[in-house]
């Protein structure tokens, strides 16, 4: 175990960016005390202020102060990815155990209706389904999962399909061992290293597709302090008040930018034959 | 491929349509909107609700699931996909006439991405772990950490509003310009992300033995490169180029919608804000058909790219 940790310590990359996400958290969670003003209070006079000192990155078309919007977007953006990536771990590490697992009729229905789901642009069907649930977080999140799954199912299966046939798998049956405990203890612990390892490197991507339907309307709604709905809502008026795109646009990409990093990072340490 | 695998692969193209239409038909059960409402809103009129029940009955809506599901099914099957609540027109005729302008909004993006990615991913692995390698490493792992939508409004700025290179919004629909800026949005994000593929398909290339052999062989640094080691890693890269044109024929909405370019996936947009059932479940229906034909067909090209795969998996 402290192999392992030496191992991390010493990819000053992973130290770098491993500190960096902390320093995100810490804004995400202290970001009451951070800002300066309320972000949902409306200053009708000060509407449309450019970036100055009293307003860092200016002021929306209600004369919300931006940096503390942009600040508090990370309230939304950052639990609604972490679940995101949650989700479509547990639900593709699941079925797919339980598919290579199983095999026959189980696998045959599982795996049939993943390869429907990758049979079309997953966005095509994520904005179906996040547009007709109606718009919201839990409603958007719900949706990637639904096209994402598979990806991970996938994954989880060829590893079972691997090792199902080793010895030792043999030898926990013989001794006794429930199903439900040989995926537990047995199969699980095999699964995880890789499938953690994209769901890391993929949290960037998720926050990107979050994003993109809360920009189209599909996701957040007004008046939430969510990055993607506060560019579609500062598109108007982007000619004479660039800031309003320019700065939830700029905190996207660098979380996005930071997580991408990391996750790269975490690849190369705990996959070694990556690099 | 041969003949039976072509048709069971048409069959599962069968089978996928199916589902997805039949999942897109039990989504739109459940969603709490109600269309008939909804459409007699966006005609500006408050109907009673008699006029609601009848036009509902009308449509056929209050009919049990399976009974509107078969119906609809039916009338696909002779080539009708319904008429549009929010458009009143055709939903065929409506997906038609949005077909030509997403196509080549994908065309021209695709050949964007293929100017830049291919020479890139391959200096980039020739001269891999050097300074080029870094630099353009560097730029692609920025490159797909940002939203395109948000690159597209940056575009929008400085192209159109600062630079007065382009119209922000032209008043000819068939002006090549219009074309200009989602195309580079579009070819920016897939710049970045094939640069890599490219990249790690011609390095796997060049560490195949052949290559140290036709070194010791004596071969050009160059011959080597052009005439085996770049060929060769084009098969990897045409699955890839096939899916993403797939995947972009339904990925396009976002960069529709900032720059109103009068596509498919504007269209799809404005039909699931309108709740216009028969124009959703056509386009899901059409973009998944298309999807799964782009597939096909680049399975089928392995045949002329590379004999080998002909006979595989049959001895």
């Amino acid at each position: 175990m402290n192999g392992i940790l030496k191992d991390f310590l010493k990819n000053r990359q992973f130290v770098f960016f491993t500190v960096l996400i902390i320093l995100i958290v810490m804004t995400t969670v202290l970001a009451p005390v951070i800002v300066p003003y309320d972000p949902y209070e409306a200053v009708l006079k000060d509407a449309r202020l450019a970036p100055g000192p009293d307003h860092l990155f200016g002021t929306d078309k209600l004369g919300r102060d931006l940096f503390s919007r942009v600040i508090y977007g990370a309230r939304v953006s950052l639990p609604a990815t972490l679940s995101l990536v949650g989700l479509v771990f547990f639900v593709g590490v699941l079925l797919g155990i339980i598919s290579g697992f199983y095999g026959g009729m189980v696998d045959a229905v599982i795996m049939r209706l993943a390869d429907m789901m990758v049979s079309f642009p997953g966005m095509v069907l994520a904005m179906a389904v996040a547009g007709i649930m109606g718009a919201s977080i839990r409603n958007a999140v719900i949706a990637i999962s639904l096209v994402t799954w598979p990806k991970y199912a996938r994954m989880a299966r060829s590893i079972v399909l691997k090792v199902k046939n080793e010895d030792y798998m043999a030898a926990a049956r013989i001794v006794g061992g429930r199903d439900l405990h040989i995926m537990i203890k047995y199969l699980f612990p095999i699964v995880a290293p890789t499938l953690v390892i994209t769901a890391a490197t993929d949290i960037g991507g998720m926050m990107l597709e979050l994003a993109g339907l809360s920009y189209l309307g599909f996701g957040a709604v007004s008046p939430m302090a969510e990055w993607g709905l506060m560019l579609s809502e500062g598109r108007p008026y982007m000619s004479a008040c660039p800031w309003m795109m320019i700065y939830p646009g700029l905190a996207i990409f660098i979380v996005v930018v930071i997580f991408n990093f990391w996750g790269d990072a975490l690849r190369d340490v705990l996959d070694p034959r990556q690099q | 491929m041969d003949l039976k695998e072509f048709l069971r692969r048409i069959g599962q193209i069968i089978i996928v349509l199916i589902g997805v239409s039949f999942f897109t038909f039990l989504l739109v059960q459940l969603a709490p909107g109600d269309p008939v409402m909804t459409m007699y809103q966006s005609m500006g009129i408050i109907p009673t609700e008699e006029v609601l029940n009848e036009t509902r009955e009308a449509m056929g809506l209050n009919d049990p699931f399976f009974v509107q599901y078969f119906r609809w099914l039916a009338n696909v099957l002779k080539g009708d996909l319904g008429m549009s609540y929010s458009k009143y027109r055709p939903v065929a005729s409506l997906l038609a006439g949005r077909m030509w302008p997403t196509l080549k909004l994908s065309i021209s993006s695709m050949f964007v991405m293929l100017l830049f990615a291919v020479p890139l991913g391959m200096i980039s692995a020739v001269y891999s772990n050097k300074p080029i390698d870094y630099i353009v490493r560097g730029i692609t792992f920025f490159g797909v950490s940002m939203p395109n939508f948000w690159v597209g409004l940056l575009l929008l700025y400085f192209l159109a509003m600062k630079l007065n290179l382009l119209p922000v919004i032209s008043t000819d629909p068939n002006a090549l310009s219009n074309l200009v800026l989602p195309t580079l949005t579009l070819a920016f994000a897939m710049t970045a992300k094939y640069t890599r593929q490219v990249r790690t398909a011609v390095l796997e290339e060049l560490h195949k033995d052949y290559v140290i052999g036709a070194k010791g062989r004596g071969e050009s640094e160059r011959a080597i490169l052009f005439k085996h080691v770049f060929p060769n890693s084009l098969l990897p890269l045409v699955t890839m180029f096939g899916l993403s044109l797939g995947s972009l024929l339904g990925g396009t909405s976002v960069v529709e919608v900032i720059f109103t370019y009068p596509g498919l996936g504007s269209l799809a947009i404005d039909a699931i804000k309108a709740m216009d059932y028969p124009l959703i479940q056509g386009y899901v229906l059409w973009i998944s058909l298309i999807y799964m034909a782009v597939n096909l067909a680049v399975d089928i090209s392995y045949n002329f790219i590379d004999p080998r795969i002909k006979g595989e998996g049959k001895a």
